[in-house]
């Protein structure tokens, strides 16, 4: 981990002194009779889910913010518990739900991982291949929401053009366009269809040109920048005492990426960049996510060459005892049916033990923390929310911003709320 | 005025040019692809039969537990499926199913599948409960499919079907 020598952001630290995620009105700058509490949503469209802000406004300015979270408590990791892995894996993909495929990843290979069971190449390029393409899907929703709530609204419709077309690629590999339950344990539930190749290397033509396309409307838009630039500000040594990762922590500064201080499927073995800005403010958050786009693109490339050469290979192990039996099977061996009942009705075992696996999603390290007392279901599962860590950084971020500016703030963490209160 | 503003007005020209992407759905159907998991569908033998023998498997394999199935007896005057047993009830709540496809997996004799049909809103919650003769019978509305050649395996013959 690298820190890049930066501009001075601010001296100190600007994180609550009582509680990090509380900013309380200081009496010494503010007049105590003019604050107004605002109640910033739950319901607003801003606020990217159901987040609600407690605002204390000293006219324009930003005095004071609390954070209320829950409103979308699902209790998806209590649920998981009672149902058997093969099951559980619906439900990941469920709580951050626009990077699916890294959360379904991350819980995949934290069963992988506890089982010992080794996947086939074709599967780990295929996993890497979808995780990019779902990389650039988050971060186009971010973007075209982002920025809608700044008034560029054509960056919307420009950003979900580009994010129907990775949808598609979606649909048509694994059936649904959003919560795939694609990843299985073991490999992929269903082999590459052939279009896929030449329509996902289109795509990663395309996506570059797109990103210059964004960046022509925003990078120098005079509106753009002066909504975003100096605000927000995390200084670097903030946000690693906030636990930030992903875009938050780059935007901050620092180099610190899992794909590549801590490679996970082939990641070690392609080729790209990772994007690094040193003022922590929205500017660079959105630089950031603008480069890692292309960065994604050009993963997908390499993944699409490598499978085109692995065409007709497996695409999940050969083990019985966990992987569901090939289909054309299950009329025609008895052994393969007893399996089949076998994996649907009690699930596989799973030997006792802990563990706990990330990897890099959209928003940063996406984590889970796997216990199995040795049954077909998970004694405990919890999942490491990178918004949830992101969100913590909103009263550090705030200090000292106008209340128009907090919809922009609020919108660069990148929180996905589902993700938040799980 | 700043040249980067004027550079955005170019992007914004360039697509006056483009092609709209709109595409005019009541109208237009966009074909799904092969492999789309839409409202399920209860298959029949050649012979008339239901595949569905009532195992109870799919239901066992739902995550959301939306599937109801309430096995009987076949016998030598009232045969329903091509097993011992059929279903009697077998209902599936659609407001609870997340489309995960499992019941698919998990059906040893292909019996039901995940058709096409997407438009699946109601006006009640009660209407979402599909019984066993409208997962029987063919859907009304039926969505364009794209190549399946090209855009599924060969593999999955079970899919053919639906």
């Amino acid at each position: 981990m690298t820190i890049v020598p930066a501009e001075k952001i601010y001296e100190g630290t600007r994180i609550p002194a009582r509680c990090p995620t509380i900013l309380d009105v200081d009496p010494a700058e503010h007049d105590l009779d003019d604050i107004l509490t605002v109640n910033f949503g739950p319901n607003h469209p801003s606020t990217h889910g159901v987040l609600r802000l407690i605002v204390q406004l000293d006219g324009e300015h930003v005095a004071g913010i609390e954070a209320v979270i829950g409103y979308l408590h699902t209790g998806f990791e209590k649920t998981m518990e009672a149902k058997t892995y093969w099951k559980g894996i619906t439900y990941p993909e469920r709580i951050d739900y626009l990077s699916f495929q890294a959360n379904e990843l991350v819980f995949v290979l934290a069963i992988e991982k506890l089982l010992g069971l080794s996947t086939p190449e074709k599967a780990t390029w295929m996993r890497m291949c979808l995780s990019e393409l779902n990389r650039i899907h988050s971060h186009l929703v971010w973007l075209g929401t982002s920025a809608l709530e700044m008034g560029a609204i054509s960056m919307f419709w420009y950003a979900f053009r580009e994010r129907d077309m990775v949808l598609d690629l979606f649909e048509m590999v694994t059936g649904v366009r959003m919560h795939t339950r694609y990843f299985q344990v073991g490999g992929l539930a269903e082999d590459i269809p052939e279009g896929f190749y030449a329509q996902a290397r289109e795509f990663a033509r395309h996506m570059p040109r797109a990103v210059n396309d964004y960046e022509g409307l925003l990078d120098r838009n005079k509106i753009w920048l002066e909504r975003t630039k100096g605000i927000g500000l995390l200084s670097a040594a903030d946000a690693l005492a906030l636990g930030q990762s992903g875009p938050m922590l780059r935007a901050s500064g620092v180099d610190w990426d899992l794909r590549k201080a801590m490679p996970y499927l082939a990641y070690d073995e392609v080729d790209f960049d990772v994007p690094v800005y040193p003022n922590g403010d929205v500017y660079d958050r959105y630089k950031v996510h603008m480069d890692e786009m292309r960065a994604s693109a050009r993963i997908v490339g390499q993944c699409i060459t490598r499978l085109e050469e692995m065409r007709g290979q497996p695409w999940i192990a050969d083990d019985r005892k966990v992987v569901l039996p090939p289909r054309e099977e299950l009329h025609t061996s008895m052994e393969s049916l007893i399996h089949h009942f076998k994996i649907v009705t009690e699930g596989y075992l799973v030997p006792e033990g802990q563990v706990y696996v990330a990897v890099e999603s959209a928003r940063g390290e996406c984590g889970c923390y796997l216990v199995s007392d040795g049954g077909p279901k998970p004694w405990r599962v919890k999942f490491r929310a990178p918004s949830f860590a992101a969100l913590q950084t909103l009263a550090t971020c705030l200090r000292d911003t106008a209340v128009a500016d907090l919809i922009a703030v609020a919108a660069s963490l990148d929180p996905v709320m589902g993700d938040v209160d799980r | 005025m700043p040249f980067g503003t004027l550079k955005g007005f170019g992007v914004t020209l360039k697509h006056i040019f483009r092609q709209p992407i709109t595409q005019q759905y009541p109208e237009y159907k966009r074909p799904v692809y092969p492999r789309f998991r839409g409202r399920h569908r209860l298959n029949r033998h050649e012979n008339g039969l239901e595949k569905c023998v009532g195992c109870s498997l799919c239901a066992a394999a739902c995550p959301s537990d939306c599937i109801r199935v309430v096995a009987a007896e076949n016998t030598a005057e009232h045969r329903v499926s091509a097993g011992e047993r059929y279903a009697r009830i077998y209902e599936i709540n659609l407001s609870r199913c997340i489309f995960c496809g499992y019941c698919e997996l998990a059906c040893p004799f292909d019996a039901i599948t995940l058709g096409n049909e997407f438009e699946l809103s109601e006006y009640s919650r009660d209407d979402l409960i599909y019984t066993k003769d409208m997962l029987l019978a063919e859907p009304i509305k039926r969505v364009p499919v794209q190549d399946s050649d090209l855009y599924d395996t060969p593999i999955p013959a079970y899919k053919s079907s639906s």
